[in-house]
C-alpha cells in the first residue's frame, strides 16, 4: 500500500495533457477503485482524455478558489465516473493526493458518486442518471442574466442519454439560445446490462441532437490533440454537442471494450497485470 | 376572500421589485400558478420551461448554485411528482431552491384526481433538509414568500386553487418557521388545521359553541414540537386535519412528536384515505367531509366515541 501510495504522490500540481500523465492518471484511478473494493473502472477510463484535456487546456479556475464566481463549470454528469474526474482535479491541485486513496472508505469526501457539499471543487452532486444536464443549464442561464463569460462543460455517458430528463434539456438549451453549455458525450457504448446499441440504442444520435438545434460536432474522444481542437468550438446563439467517441476501459488492453469491466473493483492480481500495461 | 395562489403571484411580483436574484420558473400552467405576474413585469428573469417538470427542478438547482433565488412552480402533484430531482439536484445539493405547489388537496374539484397533490407532504418531509410551509390565507401567504426568499435553504410551500377566509392581521401576523398559532382557545379537544382546514375547523368550532381549542400549523416541516407536547399533556384529543393523505402529512408527524414523550392526549387524524375525484370544488370538498359541516359530523362521532 505504501508503494501504491507513494507513486500515486508523484506528479506535479499544474495537469499536464500527455500521453504520461494520462497513463499515471489511469493507474491511480485503479488503485484507487481496488482500495475501495468497488467502483467504476471502465466509465472512467472512457472519459478521462476528456476530462485531462478540458482541465488542463480549456477550464478557467482557480484551484486555491473553486468557487470563483467567474470560474468555467465542468459537471460530471454521469457521476459514477467520478474516479477520473477526483484524479484530475488532485492533479490541479484542488486537494491534497493523499485523499485519493480515501475513496468510497467511510468519511471520505471522495463519495462514491460525486457530492458538492463535502466536496467545493465538484459543481453538483450526480449519480443519479440524467439530471446533470439541466443543472447545467441552469448555471449557463445565470451566466447569461449576469452578463457573465464563464463556459459550462457537462459530462454525459451515452447509456444515460436514455433518460427522458435529457431530451427535456435537449429542447430547452437551444430555446434559451445558451452558447455558454457545451455538452460532451463519452460514447463508449457500453452500460450495465450490455452494449448501449442493444440495451437502448441512440442511433442516429448526431441527427437527433441536430434536430433539436444542437451545434453537433465530433470527436475522438482519446485523441487529446484532437480534443484539444474540437472541445473550445462553439457557435453563436446555439448551444454545442459533442459526441466523443470513446473506448469503455481504454488503458488497459484486458478491460477495453468488455463491458463486465463497468462496475467492478480488480483484484490484486488484475491490478499488478494493469499496472504493469500502465507504468511500462 | 383569496385564493392562496393569488397571494403568492402578486408577493411574488412585488418581491422581484426588490431583489434581483429572484428568477422564476414554471411549466406550462404559469396563468394557473400565477406566476404570470412575475413573467409579465420581470420577462429576463422567467424561464418558460414548458410541459418537463423534471427539467424544470433540475435548471432551478443549477440556477440557486449560481447565486439566484429560483422560485420553480406548477401544480403540487407535478412538482412532487419528480421526487428523484428534488432529491438530488435540490435537497442532496443543498440547492437554494424553493418549489411551490398549487392547486393541493381534493378541493380544486372538476380536474379529478390526477390534478390533485394529495402526497406532495409525506413525500418532501423526508428529506433531511426541506422545510414544508403551508398558508392558511392571503396574509399568512406574503409572509411566508417573504421569509422563504429571504432564508437560505430550499423548501416547498403548499398552496391552494380555492379562495380562503381571511384569518390573519397583517400588521401583527409574523412568520417564524416550528411556530404554530393558536386561533382560539378552549378546553378538552385541540384542533390542529393546515392550509383549507383550518378556516374548517374554525368555522366548526363555532358551530359547536366554540368549546374547542384551533391551531394553525402552517410549518408542517418542522413542526412546533413544544407546543404539541403541551396539547399533549393538557387535552384529552388532538385532532389534525388536512387537505392530503392522512399518512404522511400534519398527522403523521404530530403523531411522531406526541411519540416522544407521555401525555394523556389520544390522536384522530382527519385526512384522506382514499384516492380524489371529480365534482364541484365545495361539493367535492364537502364529500370528504373536510368543510365544517364534515368536520362538525366527525367531532360529534369521536366525542360519543369517548
Amino acid at each position: 500500500m505504501n508503494i501504491q501510495t507513494q507513486s500515486i504522490l508523484e506528479g506535479s500540481q499544474k495537469l499536464i495533457n500527455d500521453q504520461a500523465t494520462a497513463n499515471r492518471l489511469r493507474s491511480t484511478i485503479l488503485r484507487m477503485i481496488h482500495s475501495a473494493k468497488s467502483g467504476h473502472p471502465g466509465g472512467s477510463f472512457s472519459c478521462l482524455d476528456i476530462l485531462m484535456t478540458i482541465f488542463a487546456d480549456l477550464l478557467r479556475f482557480r484551484a486555491d478558489d473553486p468557487e470563483w464566481a467567474d470560474r468555467d463549470r465542468c459537471i460530471l454528469s454521469k457521476g459514477h465516473g467520478v474516479p477520473a474526474l477526483y484524479a484530475v482535479q488532485a492533479e490541479c491541485g484542488f486537494f491534497p493526493k493523499e485523499w485519493l486513496m480515501t475513496l468510497r472508505h467511510l468519511g471520505s469526501p471522495l463519495q462514491g458518486h460525486p457530492d458538492r457539499f463535502r466536496m467545493a471543487c465538484v459543481e453538483a452532486a450526480t449519480g443519479s442518471l440524467g439530471q446533470g444536464l439541466s443543472i447545467a443549464q441552469g448555471m449557463a442561464l445565470a451566466g447569461k442574466l449576469d452578463k457573465k463569460d464563464y463556459r459550462v462543460f457537462c459530462i454525459v455517458g451515452d447509456g444515460e442519454i436514455q433518460e427522458g430528463q435529457i431530451w427535456e434539456a435537449a429542447m430547452s438549451a437551444p430555446k434559451f439560445k445558451l452558447d455558454n453549455l457545451t455538452v460532451i458525450v463519452d460514447y463508449n457504448h457500453g452500460q450495465i446490462d450490455g452494449r448501449s446499441d442493444e440495451v437502448m440504442s441512440l442511433e442516429p444520435l448526431a441527427d437527433k441532437w441536430r434536430a433539436f438545434n444542437w451545434n453537433v460536432l465530433e470527436v475522438d474522444g482519446h485523441d487529446r490533440k484532437e480534443l484539444k481542437k474540437v472541445l473550445p468550438q462553439k457557435l453563436a446563439g446555439q448551444p454545442t454537442l459533442i459526441i466523443a467517441h470513446t473506448i469503455k476501459g481504454k488503458g488497459v488492453s484486458f478491460m477495453e471494450g468488455v463491458i463486465d469491466w463497468h462496475g467492478v473493483a480488480p483484484s490484486d492480481a488484475e491490478l499488478a497485470k494493469a499496472l504493469k500495461e500502465l507504468e511500462s | 376572500m383569496k385564493a392562496t395562489r393569488d397571494s403568492f403571484g402578486e408577493e411574488l411580483a412585488a418581491l422581484g421589485e426588490r431583489d434581483p436574484s429572484i428568477v422564476v420558473l414554471d411549466a406550462d400552467l404559469s396563468k394557473s400558478t400565477k406566476t404570470d405576474k412575475f413573467a409579465k413585469k420581470f420577462p429576463e428573469r422567467f424561464f418558460e420551461m414548458g410541459i418537463a417538470e423534471a427539467n424544470m427542478i433540475g435548471t432551478a438547482a443549477g440556477l440557486a448554485l449560481s447565486g439566484k433565488i429560483p422560485f420553480a412552480a406548477s401544480f403540487g402533484a407535478f412538482i412532487t411528482g419528480r421526487y428523484d430531482q428534488i432529491r438530488m439536484s435540490v435537497s442532496y445539493n443543498r440547492a437554494n431552491v424553493k418549489l411551490v405547489g398549487t392547486h393541493s388537496g381534493v378541493a380544486i374539484g372538476e380536474d379529478g384526481h390526477s390534478q390533485m397533490g394529495l402526497e406532495d407532504v409525506a413525500l418532501l418531509r423526508s428529506l433531511p433538509n426541506f422545510s414544508i410551509y403551508q398558508p392558511a390565507d392571503d396574509v399568512e401567504t406574503r409572509a411566508v414568500i417573504q421569509y422563504a426568499a429571504a432564508e437560505f435553504g430550499p423548501c416547498y410551500i403548499r398552496l391552494t386553487r380555492q379562495k380562503l377566509p381571511d384569518l390573519f392581521n397583517a400588521a401583527t401576523y409574523k412568520f417564524v418557521p416550528g411556530k404554530w398559532a393558536t386561533l382560539h382557545e378552549g378546553s378538552d379537544i385541540a384542533l390542529i388545521g393546515t392550509g383549507a382546514l383550518t378556516s374548517s375547523l374554525m368555522e366548526a368550532n363555532k358551530k359547536m359553541g366554540n368549546k374547542f381549542t384551533v391551531i394553525n400549523a402552517c410549518s408542517l416541516k418542522p413542526v412546533d414540537e413544544k407546543l404539541i407536547l403541551h396539547l399533549a399533556e393538557n387535552y384529552d384529543l388532538i385532532v389534525t386535519a388536512e387537505d392530503h393523505y392522512s399518512i404522511g402529512g400534519l398527522g403523521s408527524a404530530v403523531a411522531e412528536v406526541m411519540s416522544l414523550a407521555p401525555g394523556k392526549a389520544s390522536l384522530h387524524r382527519i385526512g384522506l384515505e382514499t384516492f380524489g375525484e371529480s365534482g364541484g370544488p365545495e361539493e367535492v370538498f364537502a364529500h370528504f367531509k373536510l368543510d365544517a359541516a364534515g368536520i362538525v359530523e366527525r367531532l360529534e362521532r369521536l366525542q360519543d366515541g369517548i
